[in-house]
This record gives structure tokens, C-alpha cells and sequence, in this order.
């Protein structure tokens, strides 16, 4: 028997707050910015009445620096902004990658580049989720398409963030962020997620940086007999200083990309429908999923073979599953609201079977289901 | 047993001597100041597992690579934002956070004044060398009108901080400036610091001979050090002493010692009180 789930009316941003108290985040330091506000507006009142903490930080470096600082006490934690505060936040998100602490840092993007439009949505942040911090490291990035989406997504996100000691980011958008939906909700009793794994061994010989079977060290929470140093420059696995040591350094590169790179099928989610025997797919993520999906329906109503990709996690991208599609596939379309962002890796998982169509969208206007399904029947009549 | 710690235990019990040399050049100050500030938590008697080191980045920032504390390297500039989240998210910590005058006082200006006006109970000493030593010498938010520096070559054309005066402006409840030559006193400053509930800040004055003192001929290290009895004054010395006389000194000793509500233990009230309506 199913459990019962409590029906609701909410709003994007409020699903995402609400996801985080459900698997356990108990700490949130943010800034305000627009359009991510009522993620920290929620999270102020809702924090204190599980008994967790709420500070809003004097900058968005501010908020990221003190979210790394309350991960490494044991508790969950999570910060949200948008692209300018993304931008700025990049240094320390790196850190986090480099020391291994799991957080989640929300970005409900708006229209860039700098302060560009506040109001409006964009995916424009795609390539700076995986790559925006200098150096090597791999990422954990999601991408919400529902007001049910930021809820389950902000839970899968603390959890992946847990099992990996990574931080993972959950790349929204203004529409899914403000967008009112129906939602289904479990009780927040039944919703599990994972908590870091921690040190077995007497505190002496803790290695904080040497990785399990998957890459991932046990996490001591500070303040307990396990010392020790959360350390930004290159390290050993004990944790001690090696910025004069090739190997080394060598060593927790590949650790820090492999860990994620090497359990990827452990982490990628992806819808998809009528892919059997499609001809033409369209590999749609975010708010631009949505028109996506229409396009889809409609061209199959007009006896066009179009399939439906939608990967949920966009990095590490779902090489293999694309790359199926575009076994049958004689064409893919990727429309998104940037200049042509996740055509660059979709078209790198199916180089040489199908050809890659980038449909870019920028200025803050969604994709109606109409621009799509032009290009699905531009396609079918060139072919 | 004897009342205090002798160097050598307090050697073996806080530092990793595998560690040692440690990076600083003959001469620096920072030794001294690391070692003040093991002293002063070991005359505490805190739990040692309790005790969490924060830093940033730049030679103030390496005592925690040498010390046994579990500790954190943020990102230069960073360390009191992230000392905010550690102390926040479990307020049974002590939080000693140890910062150089250009990671506290210029890239990490802004926490720097946000942590005073909160009034977190952090402990900050600012290693206070006057450039930015570990990149060469470069000109900072402290380095005096017309010294000479990697950045300066023609010498500083802009008024330094006063950091004590910027820290009290700034809300801190505890504030107080030391000097390496006068070592008990500043082991006491520390000390009365980590006990004052609140923000404290420490200013410690540390030559650095190797760039600052070579650049502007300040002399050898020895003579760097004694030329703080010149540069500085207590505060009950100056108490006697006319306004001409304290031209150009620094003043040593506690400047702000203040009670005010501390941030964390008003947050436990802010949820008690939110459960209680809330239940």
C-alpha cells in the first residue's frame, strides 16, 4: 500500500525550503537576492521551529564561508542565491570541493550576464555549476522542472551531498522557483536521507582524506577526539600539507573527480518517453523541459517519431543514456535559455551517431512548446 | 607540579612536531604569538577537543598547520564568516580564529566589522605585520604613511587603519592590542580574550625583519622587537601622559571590555521561544 501524502498548493522556492527541513537540513546562511529570496524568507522561521539555525550573512561569500564552517560541525546545511551571488560565491564553493564538505547551494537563475534581469529566468549557468571554481573537481548538479521537482530534488540533493561529501548544487529557475503547483508530500517522518559517512577507527588513526571503495573519506564532526584539519591547500590523506609534492597532489585530484566520475550511475536520473523508436529527441532539462515535453506530444500527434529526454541530473552528464538515444536518433534538438550551453556535452556523448541541434533562447522569455515543435518539423522536412 | 605548563609540554601536547621548522622566517614574530596563544588556551583548561583553530590565508594563517587542534583553512579573507557558522551551529565550541592585518583587515574587511556588530563570541588576533609578508612585502590597510613596500616604492601615500578603533567602532565587546616583546602581557590579552563571551578582537603587533624591516631599515629582528618599548605604551602607562607624549604610539593593554548580548545564546532563546509558541 502507498503512504498517504498531504495534497498542497506551493511555490517553488517554498517546496525547496520545505524539501530541505524534510531530509534534515538544520542550518541555512543566505543573502538576500532576487529570485531566490523566499528560500531564506522560509527557511528563517521554519529553522528555528525544528530547533536548527538561521543567519543572514553580511555577502554571499559570507553565507557559502559560514555554511562550510556549520557542515563541518555535523549538521546539514544549505545556502541559495542567484547568478550574481553564484558568480561570487565560486571561491568558496571550491573550497568546499577541495575539503569535502557536503552542503547544498541552491541557484534559481536569473538573466545574465552581471545584474541582467532579476525577474526573469535563464539557464545561463549550466557550464559555471560544473566548471565555475579554478581547478579540477567534479560536481553534483540537478535541475528541478516541477514545484514537486524542488521539493524531491532538494531532498536528493542533501542526500547525494551526504553520501559523497560534495557539495551538490540545484540549478532552478525563476519559473520553477516562483511557479505555484500542485505537490504530493509524504510525511517528513518517512523521508530518509543519508548522513556522511563517519570515522570507525580510534581517533589516532583517522586519515580524513583517504578515500573509501568509492572515493569518499569518513567525515569526523568538529569538536569530538577526531582532530582534525579541513584543509584548503593540497594535502595528504591525513590531512597535513603537501603544496611542494606532485603526486600527491596528483592523487586528490583524480580522487576529488573520480569519486563522482567513477559512482556516476549511483548519482544520474533521467525521464524518458517514446524513445524506442524516436527519430528525432529532444534533450530538454529545467523550466525549458516543460514546452519540451509538449513539443513532443504534439509532434508524435502529427506522426512525427520525437522522443523525450530529460536528464534530471545534468552533471555528471548521462553520457550513456543519450548516447542510446542517439543510436536510433537521427537527430537531436537541445533547446535552452542560453546561448547553446548543454548542446556542448550532449553533442560530446553523441559524437558521430546522431546530429546535435543547438536551439538557444536568451532575454528572459520562455520556450512556448510552438518554437520547439518548429524546429522538430524543420528537422523532418530537411530529412 | 608547577602552576604553568613548561615549553616543552606545552610543545608536545599542542603541536605536531613532525611539522617543524615551521615556514616563518628567523626572526618573525608569529612563533611568538602562536605560542602566546597555546599558552593562554592551556591556562584555561578548556577541552582540548573542544577547541576549534580557524584561519585564512597568508603567514599569519600557518599556526594551525603546526598546531593539534582540529581546525579549518578557509579562503583568504573568509575565516570569521566561516568561525560565524562553526560557533553557530554548535555554540559549545571555542572558536579561535587567527587572521593576518590584510586577510582581516582588507579582503575580509566586511566580516570582519559584520562579526563586531554581532557580537559572536570569537576570539580574532590579528597577526598585525604591517605588509603582506608570505606574497613579499605588498602595502596594506595597516602599513604606515610613507613606508616602503613591494607595492609602494615610492612609499605608502594611504592612511593606515587603526584596528582597534575600527573593530570597537564596529560593535566588538572585547578589544585590546598586544605586542610580541611584551609576551606575558600578551598571553594574558589572549586569555582574558577566549574568556569574554563575545566578539573579542586582539591586535598583536609582530615584526616581520625579512620584508618590512629589510624594506624600510628597521634593523635587525632583535632591534625590531625592542623598538616596540618606544612604539607602544600601556594603557595605564599613557593614563599619565600627555596628548604630545602619545603622538604616534600604540596603545597597549584591554581598550574595550564590555557586556552585551552575545549572538548565539540569543539565537537559543530565538528558538526556544519559537517552539514554545509553536508546540
Amino acid at each position: 500500500m502507498q503512504a498517504e501524502r498531504e495534497v498542497r498548493l506551493m511555490q517553488g522556492n517554498e517546496a525547496c525550503a520545505e524539501g530541505a527541513i524534510a531530509a534534515g537540513v538544520r542550518f541555512f546562511a543566505g543573502y538576500p537576492i532576487t529570485p531566490s529570496n523566499e528560500i531564506a524568507n522560509i527557511m528563517s522561521h521554519r529553522l528555528p521551529e525544528v530547533g536548527g539555525k538561521f543567519i543572514q550573512m553580511e555577502d554571499e561569500i559570507g553565507s557559502i564561508a559560514a555554511v562550510i564552517g556549520a557542515s563541518l560541525t555535523g549538521l546539514k546545511a544549505m545556502d541559495a542565491t542567484s547568478g550574481p551571488g553564484f558568480s561570487l560565491k565560486m571561491e568558496s564553493l571550491g573550497l568546499a570541493y577541495m575539503v569535502e564538505v557536503p552542503l547544498v547551494l541552491v541557484n534559481v537563475q536569473r538573466v545574465g550576464p552581471s545584474i541582467g534581469m532579476a525577474t526573469s529566468p535563464a539557464q545561463g549557468d549550466v557550464m559555471q555549476a560544473r566548471y565555475g571554481s579554478h581547478g579540477d573537481y567534479a560536481s553534483i548538479v540537478i535541475s528541478p522542472s516541477s514545484v514537486q521537482d524542488m521539493f524531491d530534488l532538494t531532498v536528493k540533493a542533501v542526500d547525494l551531498s551526504e553520501r559523497f561529501r560534495v557539495p551538490v548544487i540545484l540549478l532552478a529557475d525563476q519559473v520553477i522557483g516562483h511557479m505555484r503547483e500542485k505537490v504530493e508530500l509524504l510525511s517528513y517522518d518517512e523521508i530518509k536521507t543519508s548522513y556522511r559517512p563517519e570515522p570507525t577507527v580510534p581517533p589516532e588513526e583517522y586519515l580524513p582524506y583517504k578515500g573509501d571503495e568509492r572515493g569518499v573519506p569518513p567525515m569526523a564532526k568538529f569538536g569530538t577526539p577526531y582532530h582534525w584539519y579541513a584543509n584548503s591547500s593540497s594535502h595528504n590523506e591525513d590531512s597535513f600539507q603537501a603544496t611542494s609534492d606532485y603526486a600527491i597532489s596528483r592523487k586528490l585530484i583524480e580522487r576529488l573527480t573520480y569519486k563522482i566520475e567513477k559512482n556516476k550511475e549511483a548519482i544520474i536520473e533521467v525521464r524518458e518517453e517514446f524513445l524506442e523508436d524516436a527519430e528525432i529527441v529532444v534533450v530538454a532539462y529545467g523550466c525549458t523541459a516543460r514546452p519540451a515535453r509538449g513539443a513532443v506530444l504534439r509532434a508524435r500527434s502529427e506522426g512525427i517519431k520525437a522522443g523525450f529526454l530529460r536528464p534530471i541530473v545534468l552533471w555528471p552528464v548521462p553520457e550513456e543514456e543519450i548516447r542510446k538515444a542517439a543510436d536510433t536518433a537521427k537527430a537531436i534538438i537541445v533547446p535552452e535559455m542560453n546561448m547553446g550551453q548543454y548542446a556542448h556535452p550532449v553533442r560530446e556523448a553523441c559524437w558521430g551517431r546522431a546530429e546535435v541541434f543547438s536551439l538557444p533562447k536568451v532575454g528572459g522569455e520562455p520556450f512556448s512548446s510552438g518554437e520547439i515543435l518548429a524546429k522538430i518539423r524543420e528537422i523532418e522536412v530537411g530529412a | 607540579m608547577p602552576k604553568e605548563a613548561s615549553l616543552s609540554q606545552l610543545v608536545n601536547k599542542y603541536f605536531y612536531t613532525h611539522q617543524f621548522p615551521t615556514m616563518w622566517c628567523p626572526g618573525c614574530g608569529n612563533g611568538t604569538v602562536a605560542m602566546a596563544m597555546v599558552r593562554a588556551i592551556d591556562r584555561l583548561g578548556l577541552d582540548f577537543d573542544k577547541v576549534i583553530h580557524v584561519a585564512g590565508i597568508g603567514c599569519a594563517c600557518v599556526a594551525h598547520w603546526y598546531t593539534t587542534f582540529t581546525a579549518l583553512q578557509t579562503a583568504h579573507g573568509r575565516a570569521l564568516a566561516g568561525a560565524t557558522g562553526i560557533k553557530l551551529a554548535n555554540p559549545e565550541l571555542t572558536v579561535v580564529v587567527t587572521l593576518g592585518d590584510g586577510d582581516c583587515a582588507a579582503i575580509g574587511g566586511n566580516h570582519l566589522i559584520h562579526a563586531c556588530r554581532r557580537n559572536i563570541d570569537l576570539t580574532a588576533i590579528v597577526y598585525n605585520n604591517f605588509n603582506y609578508g608570505m606574497t613579499g612585502g605588498q602595502v596594506g590597510p595597516t602599513t604606515p604613511l610613507g613606508a616602503i613596500a613591494s607595492t609602494a616604492p615610492e612609499g605608502n601615500l594611504e592612511p593606515p587603519f587603526d584596528l582597534c578603533k575600527l573593530a570597537e567602532a564596529a560593535g566588538a565587546t572585547y578589544v585590546a592590542r598586544g605586542a610580541v616583546y611584551y609576551v606575558r602581557e600578551l598571553i594574558n590579552l589572549i586569555e582574558r580574550g577566549i574568556k569574554h563571551k563575545g566578539f573579542s578582537f586582539i591586535d598583536v603587533l609582530t615584526p616581520c625583519p625579512t620584508v618590512f624591516g629589510r624594506r624600510n631599515k628597521l634593523g635587525t629582528p632583535g632591534q625590531m622587537f625592542k623598538a616596540q618599548q618606544q612604539s607602544t605604551v600601556s594603557v595605564k602607562k599613557a593614563q599619565q601622559m600627555s596628548l604630545e607624549e602619545l603622538q604616534g604610539k600604540w596603545l597597549r593593554g584591554v581598550l574595550v571590555e564590555k557586556e552585551a548580548p552575545e549572538f548565539t545564546e540569543e539565537y537559543n532563546k530565538l528558538i526556544a521561544r519559537v517552539q514554545k509558541r509553536t508546540k
